[in-house]
């Protein structure tokens, strides 16, 4: 115990001073490749972090020219205008698109109802995609898309058993994420079908 | 041309699609060789990024050739190896003249929250990534830079996002000398942290995964001490005792949306989709930092709200500063930094995988199999 310390109270955590370092800059220096290159923030290119003088010798605009609008492209409501560059990857369409676009003109990125409708509209989407393939010569192929054969071949349980990984217990619900909502619906229709049958026969 | 394409949550494939055109007087056309799955690119594949739409092609971290440019190009030509940074970026509004270009205006019609990023959902403006054999790129004078001839093609693929965030969440930080760093997370973000608060001088630096193969390589490529928050009851009271119960004075998220620790906080955000991200890590940040320490936030998160403890934040007197990174501002310093030996980028790749594998890539990786840390994607034809 030191001669400052008061018996019963740990010498650096309710005291004035941190504990000294395990190990000096100079020991760090000659153990880590590199150690205090950065130390001084004028090296650091964040420092500060908005700066005016940072050199983009390609911008030769004030404001870049237009992309043209080949088709009505959907926008935030904060935005004043149409951005004049943007993705033109998969357009609005069908009833994942309508429910995409009430999402934008109706509601700000600050509310809820934007973000959850987008996302009702990605499984909407999803689930249409599924059915549409069916009627093509490349339907959804559930073992190569979800690449389940990795299990085989990148040592599934290896990897998880006895490993006392976090995430072991959850990967179990991802069956049910990708399934789950088609067994259910698949249940749906059996039962609906079962009961409409047995009402024709009546 | 093949390029991967999203068909739904834990699904994905390659297809044929059309090759992308010139659709801007500054675009350019890149013919892929390199590419990456990222960590961020998971919470895509798992559905948690909204208005990620069927067919979009994923992919933010590539480098390759120049097929074509658009009649504005100046800077590069035809046949030019060029590495693109993951934000889309305009070079001119009032946010990319302050360096802010992962915050352009000028990118994004579908969110003022998010700039532009390649590959990333319709969130991120809805420009389809390089996981392809040719990418469309905006502003063909602003963002790409050419692969300097001593730079390794993996080292530059790392350039574009994982190397560039890492350092970048080092430099939220605010490290100074003997700081104590925690570095949440040893996925190739959180190494190249690591790596990074040493170039910055902390005094100690300290990593916490669940995930063994990945506390090794933070021991070995980045001289981390370590700790997997699985073995201690709670993680947050072990920050405390190993830093004389003061806390870390400098705490890096680079985790993210689908952090593990807290499985209802985990199932409620990566699974039922009922939270922007699981904020386990964030929160252990908050509590683990001492007061008045800063909390770097470099993992994604979704737009939707997040449960983050925002009361102890206030209470502790915390600066937690965040951002998507500008990766092309970084990437001056980082080639001295690599060139100096100081970092290695590609020794954090283990894995990988031709396109045509796509569907086990994002399985392998997803589900962390094989010690599995980065996965690289060799395009068919690659040069």
């Amino acid at each position: 115990m030191s001669d400052h310390q008061v018996e019963g109270v740990p010498e650096y955590t309710y005291t004035p001073d941190k504990a000294p370092p395990a190990e000096t800059s100079e020991q760090l220096r000659a153990r880590i490749p590199g150690w205090g290159v950065d130390l001084d923030p004028a090296d650091r290119p964040q420092v500060p972090r908005e700066r005016r003088d940072l050199d983009l010798p390609g911008v030769r605009w004030r404001f870049p020219e237009r992309q043209p609008e080949l088709q009505p492209r959907e926008r935030s409501i904060e935005h004043g205008t149409l951005p004049p560059v943007y993705g033109t990857a998969q357009p609005l369409h069908g009833l994942s698109g309508t429910i995409r676009r009430l999402a934008y003109r109706r509601y700000s990125e600050a509310r809820a109802a934007h973000w959850l409708l987008l996302m009702a509209a990605d499984r909407v989407e999803a689930r249409g995609a599924v059915l549409r393939s069916l009627a093509t010569l490349r339907p959804d192929d559930p073992v190569t898309e979800t690449g389940i054969v990795a299990e085989l071949e990148h040592h599934g349980w290896r990897s998880r058993i006895g490993r006392g990984r976090a995430d072991a217990g959850h990967h179990a619900l991802d069956p049910l994420v990708v399934g789950g909502s088609w067994a259910l619906g698949g249940a749906a229709t059996f039962v609906v079908l079962r009961r409409a049958a047995r009402a024709r026969r009546r | 041309m093949k390029a991967m394409v999203y068909r739904g949550p834990y699904r994905v494939r390659v297809e044929e699609k059309a090759r992308p055109r010139i659709e801007h007087p500054n675009d350019a056309i890149v013919r892929v060789t390199r590419a990456a799955i990222c960590g961020s690119d998971l919470h895509l594949y798992h559905g948690m990024m909204p208005d990620t739409r069927v067919g979009h092609t994923f992919g933010h971290e590539f480098v390759g050739i120049v097929d074509e440019v658009g009649p504005s190009v100046q800077e590069l030509t035809v046949g030019d190896k060029v590495m693109v940074p993951f934000n889309v970026f305009c070079g001119s509004c009032y946010f990319c003249t302050r360096g802010l270009y992962s915050n352009c205006h000028n990118v994004n019609p579908n969110a003022t929250a998010v700039g532009g990023i390649y590959g990333y959902s319709h969130t991120a403006g809805g420009y389809d990534g390089g996981q392809a054999e040719y990418v469309r790129v905006p502003f063909a004078d602003v963002g790409p830079s050419l692969v300097p001839d001593w730079l390794d093609d993996e080292d530059a693929v790392l350039m574009t996002d994982a190397l560039a965030t890492g350092y970048f969440g080092a430099q939220l930080g605010d490290i100074r000398e003997l700081d104590t760093v925690v570095v949440l997370g040893a996925g190739p973000v959180g190494l190249f942290a690591a790596k990074s608060a040493w170039l910055m001088g902390a005094g100690r630096v300290i990593v916490i995964d669940h995930l063994d193969d990945r506390l090794e390589k933070a021991r070995t490529f980045a001289h981390a001490e370590t700790y997997n928050f699985v073995e201690h009851r709670d993680i947050v009271v072990l920050l405390k005792r190993i830093t004389d119960h003061l806390g870390a004075d400098v705490v890096i998220d680079a985790v993210g949306a689908e952090a593990d620790g807290n499985l209802l906080m985990h199932v409620t955000s990566a699974k039922l989709k009922l939270q922007g991200g699981s904020p386990v890590a964030l929160n252990w940040a908050i509590d683990g930092v001492r007061k008045g320490g800063t909390v770097s936030v470099v993992g994604a998160y979704g737009p939707l709200f997040s449960a983050v403890k925002f009361g102890d934040a206030l209470n502790k007197g915390l600066t937690i500063n965040m951002n998507q990174t500008p990766a092309k501002r970084q990437w001056p310093r980082l080639l001295e930094h690599v060139r100096a030996g100081h970092l290695k980028p590609n020794d954090v790749v283990t894995h990988r995988f031709p396109l045509e594998e796509i569907g086990e890539a994002y399985h392998a990786f997803s589900a962390k199999l094989d010690g599995i840390i980065k996965p690289i994607i060799v395009v068919d034809g690659a040069a």
